[in-house]
């Protein structure tokens, strides 16, 4: 197996770190949404254009009726009545266009999530083996998950929150301007202040949020770890240390969790009283003012609209500091999905493929739709745009290969063996000899770094990889079942398999006996890697899944460790296929019995 | 439940207690606040009073420095006592599931136990502080907004209450419809992490079986249900904000027209412009904590599901104690099984061992066979007492092992695992699990015996090379020899080999047993195993057939009288003759 790194720590990110491109490249899945999303920018900024529209007519109320009709004795409110209603309608638009701003929003958001999650599933199944024996699959599954997620909270919340402050930001400053330039100006001194303090309280409580991010990473792998491993635990009566351990780091995270929270908690109630306090500042000002000026310079209801704006300002600019840094959280997620979007697929440069054949009286043979049993490869030849087809027959043969997973370190040199129609073939040799990277060579997982491997004849490199490995089956070391039923499993083989070719492959791998003795048969749902089976039960399986495709060739890699001698089992999987099949048998117990081979101590050893 | 839960408060009380009558005091002071500005404007500004407006603005300045104080205070306790809280839980989930045995380890998956420790916590420690937080916050601003809106006005304050049903009507449809809807969803999100996470683990089986397709259309389909189901959600929620917007505003309106006519009908003696203001100010506060405490009521909703789960942690007795009076002293390796029956699963059809009977001297090597399935792992793992038997008794040294302290008994019962685990850190931090103070001879002898010490001097960093989580960076076959070596440390009076050798060659197999006969040869050692070779040479040898035994004794005497062992020697030593 080629190395793989430690789990990437997915630590803090800085403006700077975000590349311009990840934005446009952001943008460009808004595409497929160009109307909704225009329309969605309308709403947001009608919405936030009424809120502050509606707010203004406070002062009109005020000072153009209020104060006039206080001094006539009979008033007439019909005037105010028009005014009121006036301000009625403003805010009735707002609240008609942030529902369709709500709505819209939630068909793109959830939209531009959902092609994002099928865009990375769609291009991970496409990527070579390589990148997942090179990734971790913690890193992989939290771009499905954390990754997604905060770009979605960006895309449904903070943008619009933003869009929406800003436009709030500059129709109340637009307004604050009219109403009065200099306590304008007062506003954005108190402002430079308060935003000098968020960012100082901000600064240290982002660093106390990264040092609780790495705890509770420390944390969650401890627990993980240990709980994974909790029967080897108890077994060593290992209980006392553990819990030890755990405490330590139990309570590193406390204390870095407590600072980080009581930063972020106290965040609040200082922005709120500083806003307060200016709020204070501006009515002594404006009162002095409007005494001073005999209301020329402002008026009451002047300095009344102007509180009320005031406090209207600074909320949506804290509003934007704080979406700020989910914003850029979300960049950084976006970066990472589209840096598994970027990686390079799988190439296949292979050209033959593997059809259906009718054998001819004269030994030729023609293509055909309907299952004859026989297949063939289909050679095109592109010098003379002619078609030859060549009988599969699981002949298996390598050349003077050589091949590393890392440049450099050597894992096979100069290996040279074959395994011809009917032939079982076992590669025998201690653990790390190099028995799995030939089954990873042989299906193309990896390609080889010189030599070649031909494949009745044919260049492995020239068939298409779907066709070279349909022809193939393979039991590998490792045993993956996946979420279904037991027939599901062993259907996965061969999807158009019927029940009965299930059942028939299940006894020829002797699991049919476990299987009818399972609490629904083949219908038993087996769930999270079938981890209710023993390894034994677990690896028949897989030889069942095998055998339902019955392939030309079988790979079996240390598929038989736990199962060797099921009593006929494994004479039967390889008795009555073995007279048409290649099987390549990586075991070490079975070359016991197979060590007729000579080619083996050259490559075991190598 | 919840008296289970909040009992892990315990020393943090102090600042559960205090957070929320820091938070009170807040909510008056803020409450205050503006019924004052509204005296500023009127008294001061109105009457053109600067000395009034000066004296007030002081009163105000200082009451905004008394409420940021509280403001820091409420956060600073509940920080501590919400982190404290959480510390407390998860001490309190990991101490108890290391008491679990191993039927307990079975009920729960192992993973499920992650998640309870850490995401389940975690919502319900952000749950605890928005609780003592925000939860005491709006109620208390609700009532006390309440309060001064009908000082200054009875018939205005009315105005809200109109709105509230509105509101919690309104609020209560969007909840009561969204909350399946949720719930759907985060059990789909389950369904596409597994398919995700079963992809990436099987991605060879995908591969080699050119299921790439196939993987995608079922990822699609999960994908499409979460898409379809969160935008249904989402867009029942886009309800919510112009509701809330409908209630504040239609308020102000009402507010502005009734107040504005009350002001002028009663010469402002009614009402004045600046009370109009303060007014406005709070009913948008009623309306807003409205706001806010729906809004914990969905999260704390939500987050039941997780203290429940996290309770049942908390809740599941281990099925396995030491008894009273424990007996600490194991005499020898001797091992009886008298009449023993045993099933996982108590009400399961067919027990999984039934009826054994059978005696180990100290001392032996005893080899265990027998097919897949045939229950030779639930066998040994009666020894150390990973499980309880139904009937019958298992006796280690002449004692029953539930006599046993447990700890002494895993002392002296050294069992290696089928599955399994080094954990991360160095070669010699996995073999101190033995022996925590072993010196570096012992480990070397250890290692030696299982003949693991050649590969490990071959790496660049010796006897201190790092191991990465689960031995990953070790072949299977050296990481099995680690094993061992691990649990000889242990110097025990039972060894037990769990098929702990099957992916170590048969050479260096033999090279195990050979130094097992000679170092240890007063330790009783059991060993199953898949090949016949590896236990042929076993003083006897056990042949397990549908956990029962199908035959005990030495290898000579099972190939004359025993039908499977017979059939299992020959199906493997058969092809190297042909």
């Amino acid at each position: 197996m080629p190395p793989r790194p430690n789990g990437a720590h997915h630590g803090p990110v800085r403006v700077g770190d975000v590349k311009k491109n990840t934005v446009v490249r952001l943008l460009s899945y808004l595409k497929n949404y160009k109307l909704l999303v225009v329309l969605v920018m309308i709403a947001i900024i009608l919405t936030a254009l009424s809120n502050v529209l509606g707010m203004t007519y406070l002062q009109v109320i005020v000072d153009d009726y209020v104060k006039p009709l206080l001094l006539v004795d009979n008033p007439d409110f019909s005037g105010l009545l028009n005014v009121i209603l006036e301000m009625a309608a403003v805010f009735g638009v707002g609240v008609v266009t942030s529902l369709f701003q709500g709505i819209f929003m939630a068909r793109v958001a959830q939209g531009v999530q959902k092609k994002i999650r099928d865009d990375m599933f769609y291009h991970m199944q496409r990527l070579p083996i390589k990148y997942f024996d090179t990734h971790t699959f913690g890193d992989v599954m939290s771009y499905y998950t954390n990754d997604v997620d905060t770009l979605r909270q960006m895309l449904s919340q903070s943008i619009p929150q933003t869009v929406s402050s800003i436009v709030t930001i500059v129709t109340v400053f637009v307004t604050m301007i009219v109403t009065s330039p200099i306590l304008t100006l007062f506003v954005i001194l108190c402002l430079v202040l308060m935003l000098q303090a968020t960012k100082k309280i901000g600064g240290n409580s982002a660093k106390f949020f990264i040092a609780q991010q790495k705890s509770i990473g420390s944390l969650n792998g401890y627990i993980e770890e240990m709980i994974s491993g909790q029967k080897v635990v108890k077994v060593f009566c290992h209980e006392q240390a553990t819990m030890e351990e755990f405490d330590r780091r139990n309570e590193a995270l406390q204390e870095s969790a407590t600072k980080a929270n009581i930063f972020a908690n106290i965040l609040m109630p200082i922005m709120m009283n500083l806003g307060n306090l200016q709020y204070v500042l501006v009515a002594i000002l404006g009162g002095a003012l409007a005494v001073v000026s005999g209301e020329s310079l402002i008026t009451l209801g002047g300095i009344m609209l102007f509180l009320q704006l005031s406090k209207n300002f600074t909320r949506p600019v804290s509003q934007i500091s704080q979406q700020f840094n989910s914003i850029i959280m979300a960049l950084a997620g976006a970066e990472r999905i589209f840096s598994l979007l970027d990686e390079p697929v799988e190439e296949d440069q292979g050209y033959v493929t593997l059809v259906r054949a009718r054998e001819n009286p004269d030994g030729t043979l023609t293509e055909c739709a309907e299952r004859t049993g026989t297949w063939a490869w289909k050679h095109p030849h592109q010098a003379d745009g002619s078609v030859t087809y060549t009988k599969l027959t699981g002949d298996v043969r390598l050349f003077d290969v050589d091949f590393a997973y890392v440049k450099g370190k050597t894992v096979l040199h100069d290996v040279s063996l074959y395994a011809k129609p009917g032939q079982k073939i076992a590669f025998v040799g201690a653990t790390g000899a190099g028995k799995t990277t030939i089954t990873n060579l042989i299906n193309r997982f990896y390609d080889i770094a010189d030599g070649k491997i031909r494949y009745d004849g044919i260049n492995i490199n020239k068939i298409r990889k779907p066709d070279l490995r349909r022809s193939l089956g393979m039991v590998l070391q490792d045993v993956n079942l996946f979420t279904g039923t037991v027939m599901d499993n062993i259907r996965y083989g061969k999807l158009d398999a019927t029940d009965e070719a299930c059942i028939a492959a299940a006894k020829l791998a002797n699991a049919h006996d476990f299987i009818m003795m399972l609490p629904q048969g083949y219908q038993t749902v087996l769930s999270g890697d079938g981890s209710g089976l023993s390894q034994g039960q677990r690896q028949l399986l897989s030889i069942a899944r095998a055998a339902v495709a019955d392939p030309p060739v079988m790979i079996l890699d240390e598929a038989t460790a736990s199962c060797i001698y099921t009593q006929k089992g494994n004479k039967k999987i390889r008795k009555p296929q073995a007279a048409n099949q290649t099987a390549l048998i990586f075991d070490r117990r079975a070359a016991a019995r197979l060590l007729s081979i000579n080619s083996i101590r050259r490559l075991c050893w190598s | 439940m919840l008296k289970h839960l909040l009992s892990c408060v315990r020393e943090y009380r102090r600042p559960a207690i205090l957070a929320p009558i820091y938070v009170t005091m807040e909510v008056v002071l803020d409450i205050l606040i503006p019924f004052y500005m509204g005296r500023l404007l009127d008294y001061g500004i109105g009457k053109g009073d600067m000395s009034y407006v000066v004296r007030t603005g002081l009163l105000l300045v200082v009451m905004c420095l008394l409420s940021l104080g509280f403001g820091a205070l409420s956060g600073h306790s509940a920080a501590v006592a919400a982190m404290g809280f959480g510390k407390n839980l998860r001490h309190d989930m990991f101490h108890h599931v290391q008491t679990y045995s191993f039927a307990n380890i079975d009920k729960f998956s192992s993973s499920s136990i992650v998640t309870r420790l850490t995401t389940d916590v975690t919502n319900i420690q952000n749950a605890f502080m928005m609780t003592i937080r925000v939860a005491v916050r709006c109620p208390a601003m609700l009532i006390l907004s309440m309060f001064m809106a009908f000082r200054i006005n009875v018939s205005l304050a009315l105005v809200f209450l109109a709105a509230l049903p509105i509101l919690g009507i309104g609020i209560f449809a969007i909840m009561k419809s969204v909350h399946p809807i949720f719930r759907r969803v985060f059990k789909t999100y389950d369904r596409l992490n597994q398919v995700v996470q079963e992809n990436l683990r099987g991605i060879r089986v995908v591969k080699s079986f050119v299921r790439e397709d196939y993987e995608i259309k079922k990822f699609d389909q999960v994908s499409d249900t979460i898409f379809k189901d969160f935008t249904k959600a989402e867009t029942i929620i886009a309800f919510n904000a112009p509701l809330m917007n409908f209630c504040a505003f239609g308020c102000m309106v009402l507010v502005a027209w009734i107040g504005a006519r009350l002001i002028v009908t009663s010469h402002e003696t009614a009402m004045s412009t600046g009370q109009l203001t303060s007014m406005i100010t709070y009913v948008m506060q009623m309306l807003m904590s409205l706001m806010f405490l729906s809004m914990i009521a969905m999260q704390i909703i939500l987050s039941r599901a997780s203290a429940e789960r996290i309770a049942e942690i908390l809740d599941e007795k281990s099925s396995l104690e030491s008894p009273a009076d424990a007996v600490r002293d194991v005499a020898d390796g001797s091992i009886t099984f008298d009449h023993v029956t045993f099933s996982y699963a108590r009400k399961a059809e067919k027990p999984v061992l039934q009826d054994v009977d059978l005696t180990i001297r100290s001392g032996e090597t005893i080899g265990i066979l027998g097919g897949t399935g045939s229950s030779k792992s639930s066998l040994v793992q009666l020894i150390p007492r990973l499980y309880d038997v139904q009937e019958g008794r298992v006796l280690v040294g002449g004692v029953d092992v539930r006599d046993y302290d447990l700890e002494s008994l895993r002392d002296q019962v050294a069992m290696v695992l089928q599955k399994n685990v080094l954990f991360s850190g160095s070669i010699k931090d996995n073999l101190r699990w033995g022996k925590a103070d072993a010196t570096d001879e012992e480990m070397i002898h250890a290692c030696t015996l299982s003949q693991a010490d050649g590969f490990i001097r071959e790496f660049p960093d010796g006897y201190d090379t790092y191991i990465e989580q689960g031995g990953t960076n070790v072949s299977g076959g050296q990481r099995q020899r680690l094993c061992i070596a691990r649990a000889l440390l242990k110097k025990p009076k039972i060894l037990i080999l769990d098929d702990s050798t099957s992916a170590v060659d048969t050479h260096t197999d033999a090279m195990i047993r050979k130094a097992f006969l000679e170092e240890i040869p007063d330790t009783t050692k059991l060993i199953i195993a898949q090949r016949v070779s590896s236990v042929q040479d076993a003083d006897r040898i056990i042949v397990l057939e549908d956990g029962k035994i199908n035959g005990f004794g030495t290898h000579e005497e099972l190939l004359e009288t025993n039908t499977i062992y017979r059939e299992i020697y020959e199906s493997q030593t058969r092809k190297e003759e042909a």
